[in-house]
């Protein structure tokens, strides 16, 4: 039988006679690798285990107010009687101004860094946008407060608050005293810090386009925008809005730069201009000042909910950078 | 005759728009570099003057009204930061090695790469809550360990994330080699892999620490704050980055003199991690 399927005789001896191989310990390999799995587990139990502590913590306003918590706009720490909707509309307001001030602009620089920069210019200016994102967000509050609020409030916010006095929708949105401090002037400090995480998506993904397909359009007489707007774009549409949600998932979270300059106010107002609250920042102020269980389990369950809304922003991030990737994968 | 005309005017509009939008995206980097210049230059001309006297670096926080420095905060800030670098990068290391030397495409290890990123920009002050109810409510008192372990806890994924990543790019018939010589797999990885890796690992970290060094709000109900000096990890810690945040909210203009000197130093300190990462990632991928 042997000499008919030698090939089949191979895999199943397992022994083959003659001297007796040396064995190298086999333990410690296993038990490196149990050790790293180990490890593995423990990053990957992480979120879940963040995700069941904020639960456990937030169980005291859970049973009390349900699901109206989300809805109500109490914030009475006297009565105990809490709702998130502030600190909800508050977040979700800032990210918004974020998103649409930050989104045009790294647009616009991931544009410049890829199609237009000289080649020796690119390194620098690229790190340059990046060390954006390494200034710690506290200086990015303090630097709001002291420097740019009182020049906003001075300058900028009573030209807007005119130019927009007497047409209808705007004039909601703009309107009320000078402050210097408010959502519009978080939102705008949100998209400074957002610039630089939106930007390294979009370039990344923009080197992903093959050069032959951007080369064939340059030959049918495309000028450079229409390249970037008709086959760059659309190529990457998947990468970018990924790349777009890493921002928005950042500027959710964000906390101390916000905390400086949004004005703490439990207040739901119309106005951009008018001082609000959001979820990091009530955390940040309100948290070690908290008495009672109640209040407690409220500032928790904001945090619950903080958690919950960034890890469906990132894990779409994520998921359509993915998507692009595997893409790209299945191209070439 | 007016084919031709209306075919340049076409063209023409086309190049118009081009060389406006063109403009703009300049325009658009011009407004990044703006706010950088901007951000830092204010930084570090409001700061020197605090970061220019001695008593900045030897001297005890100090009441509202009286003179002072910031000792206690920059001592419990680097020890903060060193007991969170010596939870989070082992972890981290060992995890990441999971997934690129064992894991590789297995369930187990593309669930843990995908939770990781999300735990990569993940709020930090949800961290804090995460410390905050896991240890402090426990032991039912502020601690330096707390701040510490909620550093950690910011460490690990990016150091997976860079461990995973260097360890990726380390060539095969490296591995193989090494198998071929009758090296076990766990020798093949802490004196091969890891070595061929070791300054992608090195810049990991690096950017972890100059991560946490900013970092303020998972220590503002952790680490809390503590007036004197005090490196016992068992009581509440000063650290900059809190001492900033109060003193930059309160009203008295000595306070606000060292919150810049703070402010400025923290920045410093990340600015240059940063750039050291960088340029030993640099030389290396040449």
């Amino acid at each position: 039988m042997s000499a008919v399927l030698p090939i089949q005789d191979l895999s199943t001896t397992d022994s083959p006679p003659g001297p007796r191989r040396v064995q190298p310990a086999r333990w410690k390999d296993h038990a490196f690798e149990w050790l790293t799995r180990f490890f593995a587990l423990l990053v990957f139990s992480l979120l879940a285990a963040i995700l069941v502590s904020l639960v456990i913590g937030s169980r005291p306003t859970l049973e009390k107010f349900g699901i109206g918590f989300l809805f109500s706009a109490e914030w009475d720490p006297v009565k105990e009687d809490f709702g998130a909707l502030v600190p909800i509309y508050g977040t979700l307001m800032t990210s918004l101004i974020a998103m649409v001030i930050g989104v045009p602009v790294s647009f616009g620089i991931a544009l410049f860094l890829t199609e237009l920069s000289p080649a020796w210019l690119k390194r620098p200016l690229g790190t340059a946008i990046e060390l954006l994102a390494a200034i710690p967000s506290i200086i990015y509050g303090m630097w709001g407060l002291f420097v740019f609020v009182p020049l906003f409030q001075t300058y900028l916010q009573p030209t807007i608050v005119n130019a927009f006095d007497g047409i209808p929708v705007l004039k909601t949105l703009f309107e009320g005293p000078p402050l210097g401090i408010g959502m519009l002037t978080a939102g705008i400090i949100l998209s400074i810090m957002v610039i630089p995480f939106i930007t390294a998506v979009m370039r990344d993904v923009f080197e992903l386009v093959p050069p032959l397909l951007k080369e064939s359009a340059y030959a049918l007489g495309s000028t450079t925008w229409e390249v970037v707007w008709r086959v760059v774009l659309p190529y990457t549409k998947v990468g970018v809005i990924g790349g777009v949600m890493l921002g928005l998932g950042r500027a959710l979270g964000e906390t101390m730069a916000v905390t400086f300059v949004i004005g703490n106010a439990h207040n739901l107002a119309a106005s951009l201009m008018a001082p609000g609250n959001s979820i990091a920042s009530a955390l940040a102020n309100e948290f070690t000042e908290a008495v009672g269980d109640v209040y407690f389990a409220a500032l928790i369950e904001l945090g619950l909910i903080l958690f919950l809304i960034t890890t469906v922003v990132l894990a779409l991030s994520k998921l359509l950078l993915m998507r692009l990737a595997r893409q790209e994968g299945a191209r070439t | 005759m007016s084919a031709i005309s209306a075919q340049n005017s076409l063209y023409r509009a086309r190049r118009r728009t081009n060389a406006i939008l063109l403009f703009v995206s300049a325009l658009a980097l011009l407004f990044g570099l703006f706010w950088l210049v901007w951000i830092l230059g204010t930084l570090f001309y409001e700061g020197s003057t605090a970061l220019a006297r001695a008593t900045f670096y030897y001297e005890m926080t100090p009441p509202p009204g009286a003179d002072g420095g910031l000792a206690n905060a920059i001592a419990g800030s680097a020890l903060l930061v060193f007991v969170g670098t010596v939870i989070g990068t082992p972890v981290g290391i060992l995890a990441g090695t999971f997934l690129a030397e064992y894991g590789n495409k297995s369930w187990l290890a593309s669930a843990t790469r995908f939770l990781n990123d999300v735990l990569l920009s993940a709020p930090s002050i949800v961290i804090g809550l995460f410390v905050y109810s896991v240890y402090v409510a426990r032991v039912k008192h502020f601690a330096g360990w707390a701040g510490a372990l909620a550093l950690g806890l910011i460490v690990i994924p990016v150091v997976v994330r860079t461990t995973d990543d260097m360890l990726k790019l380390v060539p095969n018939s490296l591995r193989e080699a090494a198998m071929a010589l009758g090296c076990p797999s766990w020798k093949m990885i802490t004196m091969i892999t890891y070595r061929a890796a070791s300054t992608g690992i090195m810049t990991g970290i690096l950017l972890a620490v100059a991560r946490i060094s900013g970092e303020t709000a998972p220590l503002l109900f952790t680490a809390l704050n503590n007036q004197f000096w005090s490196l016992n990890l068992n009581a509440p810690m000063s650290n900059l980055p809190t001492v900033i945040f109060q003193f930059a909210m309160s009203p008295y203009q000595d306070w606000h003199r060292l919150a810049w000197g703070g402010a400025a130093l923290i920045t410093l300190a990340v600015l240059v991690l940063n750039i050291v990462a960088r340029s030993l990632f640099g030389r290396k991928n040449g």
